[in-house]
């Protein structure tokens, strides 16, 4: 499985060497290889489907639980065969759709790793690793969307669609870290073992709510669906792709994934179900009076989305089957239906559904191949979609908590998508054509291989739906940890189940019969549909965000305003007041040193360099200021002299020689004037300054009386000699015992003079 | 004598603060000089100050407690000689600044962004 | 500045100072001294040269580029890792070397001596380039 994905990431980079001449072939070069992986993916499914699971491992850091593991079991299978089958699918499409446009390799590049980043998320049974391959679809996703990026909205979309989702990811991240910290492992075997301590754990719900955060962002669940609409401006084929058939897909992925671990609970069914159910009837609600096509499409994606997160929901057997069933029927016509989308768009130039009036009329193959689409869409058999949807309503029928409002909810919606289905077809068949389309129709004929592929396994599958089952099985078996067994049939018998699909068909089309050609009404819709619906996602988020920033440049212009003294002041007066509550927590020390000026000299170097101190620091010259500091200099090194330390002092005084040559060399260029800052100023920094001054001093009586035992000083003196041939202690801590100390001392020094060197040798810049 | 040391830090911390709120970038880098001064004579006297025994060993017999610590005084050394580099190169950017804005006033770091 | 007297004398002058900043660096193991002292002190010799001089002219009497000096000062400093890794002791331990003169006098040579000319050298080197740098900076 790794050599897989190397594979896919050797692929992509080698797309930039294909020469110009042969690379009009490198998109059905790449469908062949996803063809091919599918094949080979394809080879284990007996194995699978026996139980086994098929695992690599690659040690990484073990010791963190970081390890590259990659699992291939009935679920990963069912995601596998999705990507790569609808992959190769889309990589045929694209051939033809993508030709006309600059930078292909870039696309397809794009769209190369993002199904590797797709395989490896579903195949990781490390959530970390996971978790990096969620992050790189998202990434993906935002580099496809924003791929016409001279066009400002393709930008706008892609950046909203980044954000959504990677807000997602993060809470998905504190998730996956707090299931691992309760757990000490992110293998997902480690977590499936212990899914009763998690589910168990204090943390459950903020674990289910951060996870559902990213499922709900990822899966474009309400209200984070907006992103999924900004996201059509990305070229067909990525619609078809990742909007459609997989990388929304993730989320409803993952809470397949987290199912044995998180799932069943109360919490589970009680947040996910009415999430899902909101989602699915807005999608299908908004989707009918939209009037561009890949709008249209892209809500009923929502819809779909939310009817899966509803299954989940539910949380029983036949709605976990009847998810992956529909997981399929979804995946087959909404792809066909967007790559549909593309065509009319390819041949028509315009997006909108109302111009397109009659462009099917005489393009038989084209208008079959839509039709089974939407009929697949709509429900009706003998389509695929038909099965789906009986699934569906038995499963909500049958659906412990709220059957009858799911029930309700499911039939509405479906209804919608009758509706919505109806009026893309009679919109595309009737009507006078407006175009002369031999040309076009006879240049994108290749552009109907793909969907058409895809209408024939929707009405294949709703033919002999049972050839699916040995896929879905060992899926479901993962979720419930033992044998499932799938019947899949096209007719269930005289039932109630039959009779709901019945009057949903009816109403279904007495809706389509009422909305079409009433423009009136559906303009009344439309306003209708504006003043309900007053929260206009897109443009609320950007207003936030724009908002966002404004307040954080406020904040920031409020801390980073660009006066040094004012940093300085607030660093000292936060850190006076941490040393203060300090001292003040360890009260309650004696001074036991008495207080006296003997011996006079050193009382006299004292006062000395508190006398040239004071002249430093209120002198009004600069010279006078440098020559009193260097007396200050001066005197501590005689202080250090007195007090047995003979290597600092003659350092000391080295050193402030070389300070005030220096500043002369300097000062000898600059102003000689000094800004006086106002009395008031003055006196508010005396006020600090003289707090802080109070505050060191009691720190270092503190000290003073510190007294550690033993010292290490004792081992460096005994040993100086004996060990490192030196009579001078601090000499020898300097050069042996504390070698690399001074190593880094020196590389500091080094680093400083490199640094003046370049700061005053670098050519003036004035703005 | 080590309670007038603890009022001479105390003063060479205030001087240093009051220095570095100045706007003056020379006052500034006389206050870094100052703090570092006052740090280094913080480390220096917490660890006892002896007079007149310095840390050198004759022989194999060394008795810690006959000298002053070693330990703080190797510290201060390295200590004043990263000041001195620290101190030049705020010199070295006192120079640059000034160069740039023909001030010395640091409410003017602002306009030496590019 | 350009001085006449101070030309004159730092002639003289740079034996001594020299003089001492080499002593001062062999003899820092056992008295007070080391790298540090010395490099200062060599230092100190050229920015008294620069007194006398121009930098310019010193910068060009001096043949050896600051950033040389501090090159071959890192240069030493990790050389004297070498001895001790080679003989397979933890790195940084010191090496040894002794030889006896005569009875009494023994001199000992050891890594922490090179390391202490790698300071040295440093040292100096980046002294000088903070001289050079803001002596030639307008």
């Amino acid at each position: 499985m790794i050599l897989v994905l190397i594979l896919y990431l050797l692929l992509a980079f080698a797309l930039f060497l294909i020469p110009k001449k042969v690379s009009k072939y490198t998109p059905v070069f790449i469908a062949l290889v996803q063809l091919l992986v599918f094949g080979l993916f394809l080879s284990f499914l007996p194995d699978i489907q026996n139980g086994k699971t098929i695992s690599s491992l690659v040690e990484w850091m073990p010791r963190l639980g970081l390890n590259l593991e990659f699992t291939l079991d009935g679920l990963s299978m069912v995601s596998v065969l999705l990507i790569t089958f609808i992959g190769f699918l889309v990589f045929i499409y694209a051939n033809t759709y993508m030709s006309s446009y600059q930078g292909t390799t870039r696309f397809y590049f794009y769209l190369l790793l993002f199904s590797a980043s797709m395989l490896g998320l579903v195949l990781s049974s490390n959530f970390i690793q996971m978790f990096i391959f969620w992050e790189l679809t998202s990434i993906l996703s935002f580099l496809l969307i924003s791929f016409f990026n001279e066009n400002e909205q393709a930008r706008k979309a892609a950046f909203q669609s980044l954000f959504v989702t990677g807000l997602g990811g993060l809470c998905l991240l504190v998730a996956i870290i707090l299931i691992g910290s309760i757990v000490g492992s992110y293998s997902l075997t480690d977590w499936i073992d212990k899914a009763e301590l998690i589910k168990n754990d204090g943390k459950y719900l903020p674990i289910l709510l951060l996870v559902l955060a990213g499922v709900f962002t990822k899966s474009a669940q309400f209200p984070f669906h907006f992103w999924l609409l900004g996201a059509m401006q990305a070229p067909t084929p990525v619609s078809a792709y990742l909007h459609s058939a997989t990388m929304v897909k993730a989320g409803i992925f993952l809470l397949a994934r987290l199912y044995p671990i998180l799932g069943g609970t109360q919490e589970w069914i009680n947040i996910i179900t009415p999430v899902g159910a909101i989602t699915m009837l807005i999608g299908a609600y908004l989707a009918i009076t939209q009037i561009d096509i890949k709008q249209i499409f892209a809500y009923t994606t929502i819809s779909a989305l939310g009817i899966l997160v509803v299954l989940f929901g539910i949380s029983t057997e036949l709605s976990i089957k009847a998810a992956f069933v529909f997981l399929f029927v979804h995946a087959f016509y909404k792809a066909s239906l967007f790559m549909l989308a593309g065509y009319f768009v390819k041949l028509t130039g315009s997006r909108i559904i109302n111009s397109y009036g009659g462009i099917l009329r005489k393009n038989l193959l084209g208008l079959i191949i839509v039709a089974v689409a939407l009929l697949s869409m709509a429900g009706i058999p003998p389509m695929f979609g038909f099965i789906g949807k009986e699934l569906i309503y038995e499963a909500k029928f049958e659906a412990p908590w709220l059957s009858s409002l799911l029930l309700i909810l499911g039939i509405l919606t479906n209804v919608l998508m009758v509706a919505v289905s109806l009026l893309v077809l009679f919109k595309l068949y009737l009507g006078e054509a407006k175009f002369d389309l031999g040309v076009a129709t006879k240049k994108y004929k290749l552009l109907l291989v793909s969907p058409g592929i895809l209408a024939v396994l929707s009405l294949g599958l709703g033919l002999f739906p049972d050839t699916l089952s040995g896929i879905i099985e060992p899926a479901l078996s993962y979720i419930y940890s033992g044998e499932a067994v799938i019947k899949l049939k096209l007719w269930h018998g005289f039932n109630t189940i039959l009779l709901l699909s019945a009057l949903t068909m009816l109403l279904g089309i007495f809706l389509f019969a009422l909305t079409y050609k009433n423009k009136r009404l559906i303009k009344g819709w439309q306003r209708m549909n504006v003043r309900l619906f007053s929260i206009n996602f897109n443009r609320s988020f950007s207003k936030g965000l724009s908002s966002f920033i404004k307040i954080s440049a406020k904040n920031t212009h409020f801390i980073q305003h660009g006066y040094i003294r004012y940093y300085l002041t607030t660093i000292i007066v936060f850190s006076s007041l941490l040393l203060l509550f300090q001292l003040y927590i360890t009260r309650g020390w004696e001074i036991n040193t008495n207080f006296s000026l003997q011996p006079y000299y050193i009382s006299g170097v004292v006062c000395i360099i508190t006398f040239s101190s004071l002249i430093s620091v209120f002198s009004k010259d600069g010279l006078f200021t440098i020559t009193a500091m260097a007396v200050t200099g001066y005197g501590i090194s005689l202080i250090y002299l007195y007090y047995s330390a003979v290597d600092l002092a003659i350092t000391q005084i080295i050193v402030e020689t070389l300070m005030v040559v220096m500043f002369v060399l300097v000062l000898r260029k600059l102003p000689r004037f000094i800004v006086v800052s106002s009395r008031a100023t003055k006196i508010r920094d005396g006020i600090i300054a003289l707090t802080f001054g109070l505050i060191m001093a009691m720190l270092a009586l503190k000290a003073l009386n510190v007294d550690i035992h033993p010292s290490i000083a004792d081992f460096l003196v005994e040993n100086s000699y004996t060990k490192a041939h030196g009579k001078n202690v601090v000499n020898v801590i300097l050069v042996d015992f504390r070698a690399l100390d001074t190593l880094g001392e020196v590389t500091v020094l080094v680093i400083a003079a490199l640094g003046v060197f370049t700061l005053l040798n670098v050519k003036k810049v004035r703005k | 004598m080590e309670i007038l040391l603890v009022a001479l830090i105390g003063l060479l911390y205030a001087g240093g603060v009051y220095l570095i709120l100045r706007r003056s970038l020379l006052k500034f880098i006389i206050g870094i000089i100052f703090l570092s001064n006052a740090t280094n004579l913080l480390v220096f006297i917490s660890a006892g100050i002896v007079h007149g025994k310095p840390a050198f060993v004759t022989g194999g017999d060394a008795d810690p407690s006959s000298m002053a610590d070693p330990l703080p005084q190797a510290l201060v050394l390295t200590a004043i000689v990263i000041g001195f580099g620290i101190v030049i190169f705020t010199l070295a950017l006192k120079s640059k600044f000034y160069s740039v804005t023909d001030k010395d006033d640091s409410d003017e770091i602002k306009e030496t962004d590019i | 500045m350009n001085s006449v007297i101070l030309q004159i004398a730092s002639k003289y002058l740079r034996i001594l100072f020299l003089m001492f900043a080499i002593i001062a660096l062999l003899r820092g193991h056992n008295q007070p001294g080391g790298g540090f002292i010395g490099g200062l002190l060599a230092a100190l010799y050229i920015v008294f040269n620069t007194l006398a001089f121009t930098s310019k002219q010193i910068k060009d009497r001096l043949k050896v580029s600051p950033e040389a000096y501090m090159g071959v000062g890192l240069l030493c400093v990790l050389l004297s890792f070498l001895p001790s890794v080679l003989s397979g002791a933890p790195l940084m331990q010191g090496v040894w070397v002794s030889y006896s003169i005569s009875d009494f006098e023994v001199i000992k040579l050891g890594t922490p001596l090179l390391f202490d000319l790698g300071v040295f050298i440093a040292v100096m080197g980046v002294t000088l380039m903070f001289l050079f740098t803001l002596s030639t900076h307008k």
